[in-house]
């Protein structure tokens, strides 16, 4: 073989080569459901994150229907959003349903176009859920896009031996007693310094949240969807409430997240945080089995309140969009959330399962036995109906919580944390 | 087959007349060969930099001139994006965080880079080798387990420094609260990692510079501090001019440092106190749906930025080694 004979040949397998790697770049990998005879779908895809607690659920729709189901998991909400913003951007690997939670649902909502419309798809279910959670489920131009599944509600985690120490009542009904109000709550926090020097509460933002949810109604966007953060009454008596807490010094600074926080769990750092159901889980990883039996779960001071919780939608791209809508409807009602709830945790928000006995008489050993289904199933009955508009989470996130975080470490006095939270409010919140 | 074709394109040379024997089959390969093969050879490195480099960089041009929602609708808005780009507050900042990381890291890092090159380069010293390659592992070392594991260094309330400052009386320091303290806090995170690269090079610099100049240096009765002065550090411009670009295209992009230091949090601290231009960038084009326009402006903002700070240190080369 003569020289340029060899020469081409290998000038030919580089071309080939560079060839295969183009093509190879193209056809990424779009896996597709495919579809019987009958029009009937072979497979539908889930894509969820955190624990929904469909696992059983799944396995027995699977036997109903001869439909074979795939759950797929993220284990954090922040590696979640990425991926469904990928598969709605370039339509490849979309699943046939999505979870979306409270944070990102707001997002997602404007642009219904991305979302199939439920409501030709299932049964009506406008009376079977929470109201103001079946509302978020619809977009601006009235598509149903997503059926509810949780609500996170809200209570008080509390260390029983610190408050103890601290000379403050354990019992959790006396406890809860303690804060008919938010005044009363910063007492309390006022005592618990006194008697330890330590913050009793993890830190100012989720009280700052809970508040907003509390006074319900519009937050940081009115029925229009016009940002209102500078002068929505919710938001006011969030902001003025949470400084009196910074300023009675009742907290421990640490920031929900960071390090300092996980660890202060187990380290004491505070003694109280505010607990939606789902937190209880974190609550419990975060301390450890040595203080099994430490915490307790109490009332929040004031109203009910929400924070987290999630919905079932699917997409426009999706394959099998009527399959599709009839999962989720299955997914979402009354007894597969008692199932999801006993399996899990996640809170049913459908109104006949927090009716269900099952839930209802749910106690959780690792806190003290608290009767948590009875506590969080109250509670979620007595959520005010809140508006969350387009970017209430970026709002939240990016723009109140730094502020108050900004005070709260004395970065900031009040004016300047204010005019902190109104610039950020007004670019986070534009879309 | 090409006679058994009727019809030529109009372009094709006529047919070679009949006393002329056409080139052989061999001889045409070897004519394109000479002509052509050089360009497939470095192919493969201009098709992947087109799929990986060019694309997306002329994509990210092309967002950067739209209104571009990632889920939604595109809009053309011409430069409006990099109008908007120059009153932004929050980008004037992380421009200067930035900066400023970058000095705070980067002054003290080449000088202890120096010194390390210098005493490594010392022929009395016994197991080079062995240092040599002990002042490369950081680098190797993946860049998010070293920022976790600084990030827990530095921590407010269990943090190792904070309780060896309170040893000395020092209160707490909430390092990511304030710029001086985060600003410090990654500054040790990047100058663990890159002193010793920079140390290596510098070494090598200084291993081309003849022997004889210092043993004339040295019969002349210079000390090796003198010599240090007079010898190493002038021949060794050129190779600190290349680990100063070197050190700046890498302190302009610096991302998952400040990021893991703040908790994830793309904000870069309450008060945006470390956000750098890749976090802005993160921030503006990935995390917000709907400004992946302003994000891809951010991203030529700063390439722009990278090729001036580049065009000023290529002037300074070429003075230096002329």
């Amino acid at each position: 073989m003569s020289v340029i004979r060899r020469r081409t040949k290998l000038v030919a397998v580089a071309a080939a080569g560079a060839l295969a790697l183009g093509v190879a770049a193209c056809g990424s990998g779009d896996e597709e459901s495919g579809t019987n005879a009958g029009g009937k779908p072979d497979k539908l895809v889930i894509e969820t994150f955190g624990e929904f607690g469909y696992d059983e659920l799944v396995k027995e729709y699977e036997k109903q229907t001869g439909i074979k189901v795939e759950l797929r998991k993220t284990a954090q909400l922040n590696e979640y959003r990425p991926k469904i913003v990928r598969s709605l951007a370039t339509g490849k690997g979309i699943a046939d349903i999505v979870a979306l939670e409270e944070g990102v649902i707001t997002e997602f909502k404007l642009n219904p176009a991305n979302w199939a419309d439920l409501t030709p798809l299932v049964a009506d279910h406008s009376k079977d859920y929470l109201p103001w959670k079946w509302e978020i489920g619809k977009s601006s131009d009235g598509k149903l896009i997503g059926l509810p599944t949780d609500v996170g509600s809200l209570a008080v985690c509390y260390r029983s031996d610190l408050f103890k120490a601290a000379g403050l009542p354990t019992n959790r009904d006396e406890v809860t007693a303690l804060w008919p109000d938010w005044d009363a709550f910063i007492e309390t926090g006022k005592k618990y310094r006194a008697a330890t020097g330590k913050g009793m509460l993890d830190s100012v933002t989720t009280a700052a949240s809970a508040i907003a949810f509390q006074a319900g109604g519009d937050i940081f966007y009115d029925k229009e969807d016009t940002l209102i953060a500078d002068k929505s009454p919710a938001v006011k008596q969030a902001w003025d409430t949470s400084l009196k807490i910074v300023d009675a010094n009742i907290t421990a600074k640490t920031a929900t997240w960071s390090p300092e926080w996980s660890a202060g769990f187990k380290q004491g750092t505070f003694a109280a945080t505010f607990c939606p159901a789902w937190m209880l889980g974190i609550v419990r990883d975060n301390s450890g089995p040595e203080n099994k039996g430490k915490w307790d779960v109490a009332g929040v001071p004031g109203k009910a309140g929400n924070w987290g919780g999630s919905w079932l939608a699917v997409p426009e791209r999706g394959k099998h969009k009527a399959e599709a809508a009839k999962l989720a409807e299955f997914l979402t009602s009354a007894s597969s959330q008692v199932a999801a709830f006993k399996l899990k945790g996640p809170l049913p928000t459908n109104l006949e399962a927090l009716k269900n006995p099952e839930f209802t008489s749910y106690t959780d050993p690792y806190f003290s036995d608290a009767p948590t289904g009875k506590i969080f199933g109250e509670s979620v009955q007595a959520i005010q109906p809140t508006y969350l508009g387009p970017k209430h989470q970026a709002v939240k996130e990016q723009a109140l919580e730094p502020a108050l975080r900004a005070y709260e470490g004395g970065e900031a006095n009040a004016a300047a944390a204010w005019e902190q939270f109104i610039k950020d409010a007004a670019t986070q919140g534009a879309y | 087959m090409a006679l058994a074709t009727p019809a030529r394109p109009a372009s094709a040379p006529p047919p070679p007349p009949a006393h002329r024997r056409p080139p052989s089959r061999g001889a045409r390969l070897a004519r394109w060969d000479i002509a052509y093969s050089p360009y497939l050879y470095i192919a493969p490195f201009f098709i992947l930099f087109g799929i990986f480099g060019l694309y997306p960089m002329l994509r990210t041009a092309w967002m950067s001139l739209h209104d571009w929602d990632m889920i939604g609708d595109h809009t053309f808005i011409g430069l409006d994006n990099y109008a908007a780009l120059l009153k932004d507050d929050y980008f004037w900042n992380a421009t200067v965080n930035t900066l400023g990381i970058f000095v705070v890291a980067t002054v003290p890092q080449l000088m202890l880079a120096l010194f390390l090159a210098n005493l490594l380069n010392r022929t009395t010293l016994r197991a080079r080798t062995l240092f040599r390659m002990a002042i490369f592992v950081p680098n190797i070392t993946s860049v998010a387990a070293v920022a976790i594991v600084f990030a827990m260094l530095f921590q407010r309330d269990f943090g190792v420094v904070n309780w060896l400052l309170s040893l000395v009386g020092v209160d707490a320091i909430d390092w990511d609260a304030q710029r001086w303290s985060s600003w410090t806090a990654i500054a040790f995170m990047v100058d663990w990692r890159w002193t010793g690269y920079n140390a290596l090079i510098l070494l090598a610099g200084m291993q081309a510079i003849p022997k004889d100049l210092y043993e004339a240096a040295a019969l002349d009765g210079a000390s090796q501090w003198r010599q240090f002065w007079r010898i190493t550090l002038p021949m060794l411009t050129p190779t600190f001019v290349f680990v100063v670009v070197l050190s700046t295209i890498g302190g302009l992009q610096l991302f998952t440092e400040p990021l893991v230091f703040g908790n994830g949090n793309m904000r870069g601290g309450t008060q945006r106190e470390f956000q750098t231009l890749a976090m802005y960038m993160y921030e503006k084009g990935i995390n917000n749906l709907n400004t992946a326009g302003y994000g891809a402006a951010v991203a030529w903002a700063l390439f722009v930025m990278i090729a001036i700070i580049a065009v000023i240190n290529f002037a300074l080369v070429r003075r230096t080694v002329k």
